[in-house]
């Protein structure tokens, strides 16, 4: 059987078993289409959460990341599971006890305001969308490779799958179906991984395997990594970074941005009780750290495998390092998946020297230069594209078919459970939270479901088109997601309910200055609304702000919220009585009753 | 009634003192070790790097996973103690 055909069974078979759920597990109601009925265990809530969770940016992207990046992009290992911690302590129980839908809900209720639910409103739609824009992003890369296409189609065909899969989905049918794709996802993950780390260190576990000796050349994994990325030119893997305040900013960021998520936080409406709201947070990140342990395994051992495959000299053990360093692989000798990959457009070579070989070296190390130069290299000239590093892995380091189409199917499942929960979230706030509670309350509840659709559709068209030329690769437009939910929604979550004082207009001055000032900075280095082109400072390190990289400001866009709400609120009329008695009442888990609608 | 919000006041109060404990630490091993500390840490090695590189890809985790068990269980705990369970 041809690898396509492999690819092909794999996605095919895991699609019909998700369609399956969908179909067994119809929504029925409005509320079950938001909710699942209120009665999900902590460990199936987990679960679900973990496949909500983790998107194609912790599936496909971020190894990657962490691969190009070394050391310095460990913000992404930390950020997205710290933000668990935050989300357990200090929203998910006082939300569930609130008992409400949606994120609006919450935020339009306890500022007793219809312009903080309608500017919560907008900010969710802003994070989500830009949120779905790196999924398309992700989902293209995997499309494109299974069903070798360029990436451009591979975008389309994902926007119309997740397409029919969200709107014919709901709430309940995304709850069982996406414990069956975390398990397909997580297996996936983890199979290639072992295989890998059994290749290269003799030991199984690939979290352990990563800080054990390299095999082939007796040093520790690491440090071997280390000789060989820095013996053409690039940074050391491990090495430390300089700028740390941009790295704390950066990891804070991701942190906040994953408490203030709608589509994290509606899962927690979802469990019977409050105690059991605090162990699922618990639960969804033992789950999702099963992959963010091994991700970074998977980010080294598929550099070095990448690294050796176009050098194969620099495999075992090397004496010096200059002189096995100077022969890469003849073009014509390259490995298949480096011909299927290339079809794709996310791998290119150009001979600039004409030499017929491979020369992949950092050219923009001027040290290196003197040596590149003495070697007749006249630049780098393999260009490979980072979202492809994790599907590409188990091809790199020739592992069985079925292998590279469980992560083919794994991909997928990453990145449509997440797209289905954010396009849940947006249709919820359009059609819940903007029509029905704020412009036409009388509207029916058949009204009430077409108008979620309608908002679906939208939502997946206006990213698809904005994933055609992505702000980054998958994981850093999340990033930029995370910034712009964590810099909006998180302070007035929790100012809602550590603060009895915070009233109406705190909170949507608060919203507005952290969503305006985040956005405002991102636009200026990324694009406006991310159309290439129209950035009014390049993005690079020297343009910006105190060193701050774009992706980094959520949380000082959170910074500037918190304080702009207790100015705004100190000056103005506490709220009353019965709101701060409603502050009182989520901090105390007696008296919960299952989520209601109004 | 004023006993039930004394009591209720308690509880909050609790609760915040173990969220301010659990914070602490989270912070520590994140911005601390992994991030800010890693330059003093770096003279205990681990398989071939430094401790600050195992606490940015796998401790820093691995602690955040202890710290929502620890929070739930102790909450639980204040919950019945307080008498404010469900």
């Amino acid at each position: 059987m041809s690898q396509f055909a492999i690819n092909l069974l794999f996605v095919g078979a895991s699609f019909a078993l998700y369609i399956g759920i969908a179909i067994w597990a119809r929504a029925g109601s409005t509320k079950e289409f938001y909710v699942a009925g209120g009665g999900v265990h902590p460990i199936t809530n987990g679960m679900a959460t973990a496949a909500d969770w983790m998107s194609a940016a912790s599936f496909i992207s971020m190894a990657g990341l962490i691969a190009s990046g070394g050391y310095a992009n460990s913000t992404y290992l930390m950020g997205w599971t710290g933000g668990f911690v935050i989300l357990a302590m200090l929203l998910a129980p006082y939300l569930r006890k609130f008992g409400k839908f949606t994120v609006p809900d919450f935020i339009g209720e306890r500022f007793y305001s219809r312009t903080a639910r309608v500017v919560a409103v907008i900010c969710l739609i802003i994070a989500s969308v830009t949120y779905v824009i790196g999924q398309m992003t992700g989902a293209g890369v995997a499309f494109s490779r299974f069903l070798e296409v360029p990436s451009t189609w591979g975008i389309w065909i994902a926007a119309g799958i997740v397409f029919l899969y969200a709107v014919f989905g709901g709430m309940k049918g995304i709850t069982y179906t996406q414990v069956a794709q975390y398990i397909v996802l997580i297996v996936a993950y983890t199979i290639p991984a072992v295989f890998i780390s059994m290749q290269l260190t003799g030991n199984p576990i690939p979290m352990f395997g990563m800080f054990s000796s390299h095999t082939e050349s007796g040093l520790p994994l690491l440090q071997k990594l280390d000789d060989v990325v820095m013996a053409l030119g690039f940074q050391d893997y491990t090495a430390d970074v300089d700028n740390k305040l941009n790295m704390v900013l950066f990891t804070l960021s991701l942190m906040i941005g994953t408490a203030g998520l709608p589509h994290v936080i509606i899962r927690f409406f979802t469990v019977p009780k409050v105690a059991d709201a605090r162990w699922s947070a618990g639960w969804a990140l033992v789950f999702i750290a099963l992959l963010y342990l091994t991700a970074p395994a998977v980010a080294s051992m598929a550099r070095l495998n990448l690294m050796t495959t176009i050098y194969p000299e620099l495999t075992g053990q090397v004496d010096n390092y200059e002189e096995a360093g100077a022969e890469p692989i003849l073009y014509e000798d390259r490995p298949e998946w480096f011909r299927t990959w290339e079809e794709t457009g996310l791998i290119t070579f150009f001979d600039f020297n004409d030499d017929g070989r491979i020369q992949f070296y950092n050219d923009a190390n001027a040290e290196f230069d003197v040596i590149a130069d003495s070697r007749g290299w006249e630049g780098n000239e393999l260009t490979v594209n980072n979202d492809i590093l994790v599907l590409a892995n188990p091809e790199i380091a020739n592992l069985p078919g079925w292998v590279i189409g469980l992560i083919a199917a794994g991909g997928i499942a990453a990145a449509l459970s997440t797209a289905a929960g954010l396009l849940l979230a947006i249709s919820s706030a359009i059609s819940h939270d903007l029509i029905k509670n704020t412009i036409n309350p009388n509207i029916s509840e058949k009204k009430e479901m077409l108008a979620a659709r309608i908002s679906m559709g939208g939502a997946i068209l206006l990213a698809t088109y904005l994933g055609l030329n992505p702000p980054g690769f998958a994981a850093q437009t999340v990033a930029l997601a995370f910034g712009i939910a964590g810099a909006s929604l998180f302070p007035v979550l929790m100012m809602g309910i550590f603060s009895t004082r915070m009233n109406s207009a705190g909170a949507v001055a608060g919203m507005l200055s952290g969503l305006v000032c985040t956005l405002l900075y991102i636009f200026t280095y990324l694009g406006w609304l991310f159309i290439p082109g129209t950035n009014m400072l390049p993005n690079t390190p020297d343009n910006w702000l105190f060193g701050i990289s774009p992706l980094s400001f959520g949380a000082v866009g959170a910074m500037i919220n918190f304080a702009v709400a207790f100015l705004v609120s100190s000056m103005t009329a506490p709220p009353p009585k019965e709101i701060q008695e409603l502050v009182q009442s989520v901090r105390y888990p007696k008296g919960a009753g299952a989520a209601v609608d109004h | 009634m004023a006993d039930d919000k004394s009591n209720a006041a308690e509880y909050w109060k609790a609760n915040v003192r173990l969220i301010t404990g659990c914070l602490i630490v989270w912070a520590f091993v994140s911005y601390g070790c992994a991030i800010l500390f890693r330059p003093l840490l770096a003279s205990i090695q681990i398989g071939g790097t430094d401790l600050g590189f195992w606490f940015a890809q796998q401790g820093s985790i691995l602690t955040f996973i202890a710290l929502i068990f620890f929070y739930a269980w102790r909450m639980n705990q204040l919950d019945k103690k307080f008498g404010l369970e469900e």
